[in-house]
């Protein structure tokens, strides 16, 4: 059996799982209920200065796709909306019934070094393992000048960065918005003022919906609505590319990172931690199935590990991040052609309309005993993978490479490029 | 396979009405399927692949654009559904609950290549028409500028209601004449009830008509009360859509014994009956024939609370017309149905049946049925006979003399535009060649009039 424990800026905990600081670690009824369900750890949801925050009714919006819900899930929920006295009993509580999970305070209060001293010295006493700066909810908070306000300024992040340090002994965390053109910029910041650890990614800035009844933005709240944080399974792909920027960034020093990004199966997870991160945190699914997902996730992610051969998470962790590349480094000699298996073929013609309409003209169709058999050009194939996507039987299109025998050509080195016919 | 037991003729005759409560009457006789909900609907909606050049639409006979009109509900658009439905099948409601959709449009599927269920386009349009039906603003249909040109139509059932509703579409004026007090045709007096409840087949005709400019003479019988030379004479076109109005006979002695019934007018009584319970029902029932007719009998009569039915057919269970679910809806309604049973002898008493011989049936070795010689009898209160129907000239003869073509089998000869053998004069439906299904029926009514739509144009 694969040994799931995590460590991670100096935080253990039995498994990888994270719940994010979010709505399902508020209180710790919900974070109890997290670790009887077998979470690894929590980030508590972000502390701010009395007195507490006060939210709005009608908080989320969501994207369903198809008739499945919850594509993508936002919130305009600002950060916790009790005491911080309450909290921090209930955090001192829960970590001292918990000693092996991971209890991360998020924080959140304004940029001035005066108050961040103040609740860390409070934070402390709670004996939590880790704290995480949050300086990505986009929604809110950002408007008071906190939140995405601090994550978008990289010398704000640095400097915040540097006081938690100073102030304190406890791992620092901090938590990146995504709403920058590049990840770098602010995870180099975060490295430069002393960081432990990056997570990310915070929500993207979004509006799930318009209500076109309303005529009004998702959710909407009394005839109005605000932008709020994207999340959900709809967000990995962003993630992950921002997660394996910064795990292959030179200057970010192989900061851990505690991957963050609609994860829902032990499957995202593997990705995540195969691009670089060390913990991994959830909150969407939670909130969409309830924390017994955690099982399929440690058990999957378990079993995977045991078939692959990898022992401990640092087996397999950031594998895939240094087959990350740019654009410039793949090889222009590698060919592939799609292939079609008439065994597999139902005949829906998917493959034929989308490379018709809008590829290469390169599956053609012709009838046979009243059905139409697809054949792809050769040709004509650019290797372009689309039939294989569309096409609704696994298996069916598979995309075989052409021996050509051409070594490894990079756009850099190909007599094509101009600018070596320039140099040439 | 050993014998079967002689079964003991039956001496009592036991008939009855009303066997059954009137909460069982209205839970029997209910909607069989029930309709999917929006949010069901959107998830069947969402098994559709939206495929290249769809299978389905080529086995739809109305050749209803299937994969548009689910992606439309799939997108919260049930109106637009419903009008790529009805553009290409006015009658797709009726169309909705009554296709063997197993046979057509489903069992085209790829879905089924890929060992799985069929997206179940049947239910979805059926989603789609109820949803248009409910709306207050459901006539989207408009009539081009009056031609001044008038028509004839025989026959209120699907194919003439189909072929008067693309007619007057066109602008022409439309006269249909009905032998029944009723239009609809087999939708509202052939099909099992439980699959038009609500009377839903009144409502598609109220629908049909209110697109305007066509009026329906009631009661009105050809070769009784109108004749097909004077609407000739009258009218700038007829079309016939005279349907079946004919059964076969068993062709053994005592058919016209009392209890020994046609399935066909038992089960239009059923259908005109206000009240199920005061129809006369055997406690033993036996069921003769292999299609739909035969299985809708045998259920229904089950339905209004025969104890006993049986279902015998001649040959195979490979050659029932009647589809694969049709046969598991009637046995899952508790009707035994025995293969190659040949009817041989009706017993009576006193005048009135009380039971069935049959003969064991099978090839020979030329792939001719012949009987086995075995026999054995089923005790019966009433027998219904559900071997076919036929097509019923005499209406269209003069003094005993076809006034247009048949075929070979006796209904009316067409060109693939149904025009028939008389200039001015065309068909479709089931008095016509081809599969007799209501869908069948719309396609050959719709085909017609734009048939006797073009010509009109060109004879000005």
């Amino acid at each position: 059996m694969a040994d799931l424990t995590c460590k991670i800026a100096g935080v253990t905990s039995p498994n990888p799982f994270w719940l994010a600081s979010a709505p399902p670690t508020d209180k710790e009824y919900n974070v109890v209920r997290a670790f009887e369900a077998g979470w690894g750890g929590v980030v508590w949801k972000t502390l701010g200065e009395d007195p507490p925050v006060v939210n709005v009714s009608s908080r989320y919006g969501a994207t369903h796709y198809n008739g499945t819900k919850i594509m993508g899930f936002n919130n305009i929920e600002l950060i916790t909306d009790r005491p911080l006295d309450v909290n921090l009993k209930e955090i001192e509580r829960v970590k001292k019934n918990w000693p092996d999970r991971a209890m991360v305070v998020s924080l959140m209060v304004p940029c001035n070094e005066d108050a961040w001293q103040k609740i860390l010295k409070r934070v402390e006493t709670t004996g939590c393992d880790a704290i995480e700066l949050n300086f990505g909810c986009p929604h809110g908070m950002s408007e008071r000048q906190m939140g995405s306000a601090v994550g978008q300024v990289p010398e704000y992040i640095r400097d915040v960065t540097s006081w938690c340090k100073k102030h304190s002994d406890l791992p620092v965390f901090v938590k990146l918005t995504p709403n920058i053109t590049n990840i770098l910029y602010p995870a180099r910041a975060a490295v430069e003022g002393g960081a432990d650890a990056v997570s990310l990614i915070n929500t993207i800035n979004s509006i799930t919906a318009v209500n076109l009844d309303v005529m009004a933005p998702e959710p909407v709240v009394n005839g109005v609505g605000a932008h709020g944080g994207y999340c959900g399974p709809a967000v990995k792909p962003i993630a992950l590319c921002m997660i394996a920027e910064i795990a292959r960034d030179a200057a970010c020093k192989s900061v851990p990172i505690s991957g963050i990004g609609g994860i829902s199966t032990w499957r995202d997870a593997a990705e995540f931690i195969a691009l670089g991160s060390g913990s991994v945190q959830v909150c969407t699914a939670a909130m969409h199935h309830g924390f017994k997902i955690v099982e399929e996730m440690t058990d999957g992610l378990s079993n995977w590990m045991d078939e692959k051969g990898y022992k401990t998470l640092d087996d397999f962790r950031g594998l895939a991040a240094k087959n990350f590349r740019n654009w410039n480094q793949l090889d222009m000699n590698y060919d592939i052609k799609a292939k079609i298996d008439p065994e597999k073929c139902i005949n829906c013609g998917l493959c034929h309309i989308a490379c018709e309409d809008t590829s290469h003209q390169a599956i053609s169709v012709a009838k046979q005993d009243g059905k139409n058999v697809f054949t792809v050009v050769d040709q004509d194939c650019v290797g372009c993978n689309l039939c294989m996507h569309v096409c609704p039987v696994d298996g069916c299109i598979t995309m075989n490479r052409v021996d050509n025998g051409k070594p490894y050509m990079t756009w850099n080195e190909d007599p094509r490029n101009p600018a070596n016919k320039k140099s040439a | 396979m050993s014998k079967p037991a002689e079964l003991p003729a039956n001496n009592d005759v036991d008939i009855k009405t009303g066997r059954l409560t009137q909460k069982q009457y209205e839970e029997n006789f209910g909607d069989i399927h029930p309709p999917l909900d929006q949010n069901n609907a959107v998830i069947e909606a969402s098994r559709c692949y939206f495929c290249f050049d769809a299978p389905c639409v080529a086995a739809c006979p109305t050749s209803i654009d299937i994969p548009l009109f689910i992606r439309k509900i799939s997108t919260g658009n049930a109106k637009g559904a419903a009008k790529t439905i009805l553009e290409a099948n006015i009658m797709g409601g009726a169309c909705s609950r009554v296709c063997p959709v197993e046979e057509l449009c489903e069992q085209a599927c790829v879905r089924n290549t890929q060992s799985e269920k069929p997206v179940k386009i049947g239910q979805l349009q059926r989603f789609a028409t109820d949803e248009l039906f409910a709306r207050k603003d459901a006539q989207f249909f408009t009539r081009k500028k009056p031609t001044g040109k008038k028509i004839a139509v025989v026959g209120a059932g699907p194919a003439g209601l189909a072929c008067a509703h693309k007619l007057a579409q066109e602008g022409h004026d439309i006269t249909i004449f009905e032998a029944k007090p009723k239009a609809g045709g087999l939708n509202e007096y052939g099909i099992a009830a439980y699959k038009v409840p609500d009377n839903f087949a009144q409502k598609e005709v109220d629908y049909i008509l209110s697109v305007g400019g066509i009026k329906i003479e009631f009661g009105k019988s050809l070769g009784k009360d109108i004749t097909l030379e004077a609407l000739r004479k009258d009218y700038d076109a007829v079309f016939l859509g005279l349907g079946l109005a004919g059964v076969n006979a068993l062709g053994i002695d005592g058919e016209d014994i009392e209890g020994v019934e046609d399935a066909v007018d038992y089960i239009e009584a059923l259908r005109t009956a206000k009240d199920k319970a005061k129809l006369p029902v055997g406690r033993r029932v036996v069921v003769i024939g292999g299609g739909n007719t035969a299985i809708d009998i045998a259920i229904q009569i089950k339905r209004l609370g025969a104890e006993d039915v049986t279902l015998a057919y001649r040959r195979g269970p490979e050659h029932m017309s009647a589809t694969e679910w049709e046969c598991e809806l009637a046995q899952t309604n508790d009707v035994r149905i025995r293969h190659w049973s040949m009817p041989k002898k009706l017993v009576s008493a006193g005048g009135h049946v009380t039971g069935i011989t049959f003969e064991h049936s099978k090839l020979d070795s030329n792939g001719k049925l012949t009987g086995t010689g075995e026999t054995y009898t089923l005790p019966a209160d009433q027998v219904f006979k559900a071997i076919g129907q036929t097509f019923v000239p005499s209406p269209l003869q003069d003094n005993g003399k076809d006034l247009l073509q048949l075929t070979k089998k006796g209904r009316i000869d067409v060109d693939a535009d149904g025009a028939t053998s008389l200039s001015g004069v065309w068909a479709g439906g089931d008095c016509t060649e081809g599969q007799d299904l209501t869908v069948a029926a719309v396609a050959g009514g719709k085909k017609a009039a734009i048939a006797i739509d073009r010509a009109l144009r060109e004879k000005k």
